[in-house]
């Protein structure tokens, strides 16, 4: 009995390894900032160059960080969706402009809304690398104390903000 | 449609992977810094190494990984500043740590398993020749019986 079975169980484990691998992403690599301090960083304002924007004006609420830019289509898929949520829910958004144009970016802005208390003006990237982003647009949720508790790589989908997003925000936000 | 124009991007991309010239303090610098370079993977685009993607974030950690050779820091800190912001993933050769030993068993065990299989299973045919072999106690006394008509005769 073994005999026959022995293959038939080794061909459904397979099986359930290749669904399983199927089923996951290989774009979306987890991030090792999970769970630890936001990298500090001080860039300028995207709005006003000569005010610069660093980590201590996220601390004391929780924040999400949306890395985007001009250049980047998914930016443009998730953007309606910040805009509308920014104003609905008491969001607390910063941008992260990611190698971008200031033109460009303040001309995108103004053609699309922007659900950003501010952003700020990353143009060589070092902070972007800093918080490992390499897919624009990534997300990431910020607790109180300034610490990295979650982040979404490609554009944020109504499900995944409803679902995951929303829920860790209150969640965090109760925590002290 | 994403990933066919994602996939022409790679490629095209491997095509044109201009590694701007860089200049070193020594040869010895530029050396460590393309073997680096080989053993890091590109995040963008995920089969090419930082040396051979052109993409923008593989440019932009090829200058932080210049700057650093320059400073002369070692292959191990820079190697961490990469785990660090982007995770074991950078690495084409995964380090040994808890989450990686089975990687690394992984095969040694499997050939394990499996030299023990072949021993068993090469063990038990050979039992079972061996019985067929044995004659049982009637057919030894035939047998001697055989012999001993044969031998009178």
């Amino acid at each position: 009995m073994l005999r026959y079975s022995l293959p038939l169980l080794l061909f459904i484990g397979l099986v359930v390894l290749f669904l399983f691998g199927l089923q996951n992403d290989p774009r979306k690599v987890p991030s090792p900032l999970i769970d630890k301090p936001a990298p500090d960083f001080s860039l300028p304002s995207l709005h006003t160059p000569d005010t610069t924007i660093s980590k201590s004006d996220l601390l004391g609420k929780v924040t999400l960080i949306n890395v985007w830019a001009s250049w980047c289509a998914a930016c443009r898929i998730e953007h309606p969706l910040f805009v509308k949520t920014a104003k609905k829910e008491s969001l607390s958004i910063y941008g992260l402009n990611y190698k971008d144009k200031r033109d460009d970016a303040l001309q995108w802005l103004e053609q699309l809304g922007d659900p950003y208390i501010d952003s700020a003006f990353d143009q060589a990237g070092t902070t972007g690398i800093d918080y490992g982003v390499y897919g624009v647009p990534e997300t990431f949720i910020i607790d109180k104390q300034g610490v990295i508790r979650y982040k979404h790589i490609g554009p944020v989908n109504q499900n995944q903000l409803d679902e995951i997003i929303l829920p860790l925000v209150k969640e965090l936000e109760k925590a002290s | 449609m994403k990933y066919v124009l994602l996939f022409w991007l790679c490629i095209l991309s491997s095509v044109f992977a201009a590694d701007m010239p860089v200049e070193f303090d020594n040869e010895q610098k530029q050396a460590r810094y393309h073997a680096l370079l080989e053993e890091i993977r590109c995040l963008v685009c995920q089969n090419q190494s930082l040396a051979d993607s052109s993409a923008g974030l593989a440019q932009d950690l090829r200058n932080e990984i210049y700057d650093m050779v320059q400073q002369d820091q070692s292959e191990q800190a820079i190697m961490q500043f990469l785990v660090d912001r982007y995770g074991d993933f950078v690495l084409y050769r995964p380090r040994l740590q808890s989450n990686t030993w089975l990687l690394w068993t992984g095969p040694f065990i499997a050939l394990i398993i499996a030299v023990v299989i072949v021993f068993v299973i090469i063990k038990r045919q050979s039992k079972a020749l061996s019985q067929r072999l044995e004659l049982s106690p009637e057919q030894k006394q035939k047998l001697e019986q055989l012999i001993d008509n044969n031998e009178k005769s």
